[in-house]
């Protein structure tokens, strides 16, 4: 059996390039994708761990973590449609009007 | 023995409702002033009387008490008020109610045609009320509730004119001097508080062991008490030092100033200190100052009074001087003689004032007696009773003033706690007094008058109902001294009464009396030019005494000034540079740092995942180093 350890660190590797995608790249639907990338790699501990001890509760949370996923990949791809019909753009660096 | 008499309260009651009538009807009926002023006051007068009658139907240790309610209770401390009247509380009820009243009915004369006539007499009212709280208390906060009531309307009636600045100014000035006062009074409370934890009189008196051997900070409570309460009396009652608010506050009606500057509260120091006999008796060093502030007083301002030409100002200075002699008695241990004085001092010097009143209402307003002069034609009735008063103050018998100031200074080389040397310059001050007396007597009635055309057509002799208070005080003046004051409050003080002087003392006061109306009369009745010639004599120290020893100018250089630079100093530099600056400076901060710190405030949402990884980061950071 391959060993929880192994689990975590690519999980963590996941991690780390999600973080690193959405701090570094500039196009927002990309940003977006990184997102789910360390929602994933959070989904992967948790599965790993469920299997190691045994328990239900981390598959249940993933089913969850899936569905608030869903929903908020909903709600950005709208935020993102009606953000490019405004500004023509989805860099992050030419939105940021919300500012003082 | 003491006997609960649940009417007590009416006598304090008829006053405060007189001047709840005066607030709600005056408006509608403005005639009601001159009735209601006078009779709520005759109403109080009739039941300190009834107060009296029943008091000596109780035998000469009776007590009549009126406990009204509850006032306050913390912890170890439990105030009531209540209303107490034995003999001493008796005396000084009487003369407040009695000579309140013939004021009050003289003032219907006096401020006839004052348009603020209402207003005057809500004050008058109300100082009756709180004059009556103050001598009735047993217990001493209740006393000085009637204490700061006094000296409230004491304000309000110097400053009744108040259009005119300078009568303000009196006001505020009589105000503030007292608050220094008063400051003393209270701490002497609360070191009563502390050591024996009751302000109860009789629970004072009953406690006196333990304050005997009470020290606060290696001094005797009964001397630090004694003298911090004098300082309290010195401020009523116009002592030295706190004396200088009186002669100001003659910038207040005449019958103000014989009410409250003469007859009744200025002797509320007198009466704090008889009624707190039982501490001054554990305090001889305190009683020594008490009697040497009073003989120095007695002496200065009578020495004062000599070079003053105003006819109040003399009065005003020779009330602070009798007051002495009180305060003198009071330090002696001749408490008797030292209320009795009190009285006596109430009946001739009310009279002065009125008299004085009188003299000034026909001259027009005049008051310097180089414009006066040859009255005695013009007021017959003014004259008599003036004569009646300055012959009693003088000391000339069997006038009160001779019998009260007698017992005074035949108790400071007889009494308890004789002081010779203080009797003696009580002499040199009844020399003095007879003098300054008859020079004012003879300078405002006999001679040739010395006012201009047209004040002499106007001349006239006051109406009857300024006159007949005259006639009825210069009858007290005059038979005052025939009441049994002595013996009444020695059964409250307890004190020994002390034997007549001898016919020797007797002698040499009645010389004195006599031989001070002979050189006033010699001076300024029969040989014109003495006066000139003498202050040419005198020279600077003429100038000295009419100045008044500028201890005006003294308090003003010492007190006065440095207390204005340090509030300019506070105004122009500590508060620009201290609490403006820490102001401006928090606001000048907060702002600064906002401009600086909205600058994370990019609007680009990567930067503020950058700072939330950081945060986190930072904080994973912290619990695993932890």
């Amino acid at each position: 059996m391959v060993p929880l350890s192994w689990y975590l660190l690519l999980s963590a590797v996941l991690f780390a390039i999600g973080v690193g995608g959405v701090l570094l790249r500039r196009n927002l639907i990309v940003v977006f994708m990184a997102i789910e990338l360390m929602l994933n790699a959070v989904n992967l501990s948790f599965v790993a761990f469920a299997r190691q001890l045994g328990a239900e509760d981390g598959q249940v949370i993933v089913f969850f973590v899936l569905a608030v996923a869903a929903a908020e990949a909903g709600v950005g791809l709208a935020i993102f449609i009606q953000l490019f019909r405004a500004r023509e753009t989805l860099n992050a660096d030419e939105v940021t009007t919300l500012r003082w | 023995m003491v006997i609960a008499v649940p009417w007590l309260r009416w006598i304090v009651l008829w006053p405060a409702l007189g001047v709840l009538l005066h607030l709600l009807a005056s408006r509608r009926w403005p005639r009601l002033a001159p009735l209601a002023g006078p009779g709520v006051i005759g109403l109080a007068f009739a039941t300190a009387c009834a107060a009296v009658v029943t008091l000596a139907g109780h035998g000469s240790e009776a007590a009549l008490v009126d406990g009204v309610y509850r006032w306050i209770r913390v912890g170890a401390l439990d105030v009531q008020v209540a209303l107490r009247v034995d003999w001493l509380s008796a005396i000084m009820v009487l003369v407040v109610t009695g000579i309140g009243f013939l004021i009050h009915v003289y003032a219907v004369g006096y401020m006839h045609d004052d348009p603020d006539r209402t207003r005057f007499f809500v004050y008058l009212n109300l100082f009756v009320a709180a004059m009556l709280v103050l001598v009735l208390a047993d217990n001493l906060l209740v006393l000085f509730v009637g204490w700061e009531g006094v000296g409230l309307c004491s304000y309000l009636l110097i400053g009744f004119w108040y259009r005119e600045p300078a009568n303000a100014d009196a006001g505020k000035k009589a105000f503030l001097v007292n608050r220094i006062g008063d400051a003393g009074f209270l701490l002497g409370l609360f070191v009563l508080v502390q050591t024996i934890g009751t302000l109860d009189i009789a629970s004072i008196e009953r406690q006196t062991d333990v304050l005997a051997a009470a020290t606060l900070g290696g001094w005797p409570v009964p001397v630090v008490v004694g003298l911090l309460l004098l300082l309290g009396a010195t401020g009523k009652s116009a002592q030295i030092p706190l004396y200088v608010w009186l002669p100001d506050a003659m910038a207040g009606p005449t019958p103000v100033s014989a009410l409250i500057h003469a007859a009744t509260m200025v002797t509320a120091g007198v009466y704090m200190i008889a009624r707190l006999h039982a501490v001054y008796a554990l305090a001889p060093v305190a009683l020594a100052v008490v009697a040497f502030v009073g003989a120095a007083t007695a002496l200065l301002a009578a020495v004062i009074a000599l070079a003053q030409t105003d006819i109040k100002k003399v009065l005003a200075y020779s009330t602070v001087s009798q007051l002495g002699y009180m305060f003198l008695g009071l330090g002696v241990g001749a408490t008797g003689a030292a209320v009795f004085h009190l009285v006596t001092h109430a009946f001739f010097k009310g009279l002065l004032f009125l008299g004085a009143g009188s003299v000034i209402h026909g001259m027009g307003g005049e008051q310097d007696m180089r414009k006066m002069g040859g009255l005695r034609a013009h007021m017959p009735i003014t004259f008599a009773t003036m004569l009646v008063a300055t012959l009693a103050i003088a000391g000339v018998p069997p006038l009160s003033g001779f019998f009260s100031k007698d017992e005074i200074l035949w108790g400071a080389f007889a009494g308890p706690h004789a002081q010779p040397v203080a009797g003696v310059v009580g002499y040199a001050a009844a020399a003095l007094t007879a003098f300054y007396m008859g020079r004012l007597f003879i300078l405002t009635f006999l001679g040739t008058c010395r006012a201009d055309e047209h004040t002499r057509h106007h001349l006239h002799e006051s109406p009857a109902v300024m006159t007949i208070p005259l006639l009825v005080l210069a009858v007290l003046a005059a038979g005052g001294g025939f009441l049994p004051v002595p013996a009444l409050v020695e059964r409250v003080v307890g004190e020994h009464h002390a034997p007549h002087a001898p016919l020797g003392m007797l002698a040499l006061a009645v010389a004195l009396a006599l031989g001070g109306l002979a050189v006033a009369w010699r001076f300024y009745g029969g040989a014109p030019g003495w006066p000139e010639r003498v202050t040419r004599a005198a020279g600077p120290l003429y100038t000295l005494v009419r100045d008044k020893f500028r201890v005006d100018e003294l308090y003003g250089a010492l007190v006065v000034r440095p207390l204005f630079a340090l509030a300019d100093l506070g105004a122009r530099v500590i508060d620009p540079a201290l609490i403006d600056a820490a102001a401006d400076g928090a606001a000048h901060l907060v702002r600064r740092s906002g401009e600086r710190l909205r600058r994370i405030e990019s609007g680009n949402v990567q930067h503020y995942a950058a700072l939330l990884l950081a945060g986190a980061l930072g904080l994973l950071g912290f619990v695993l180093i932890r």
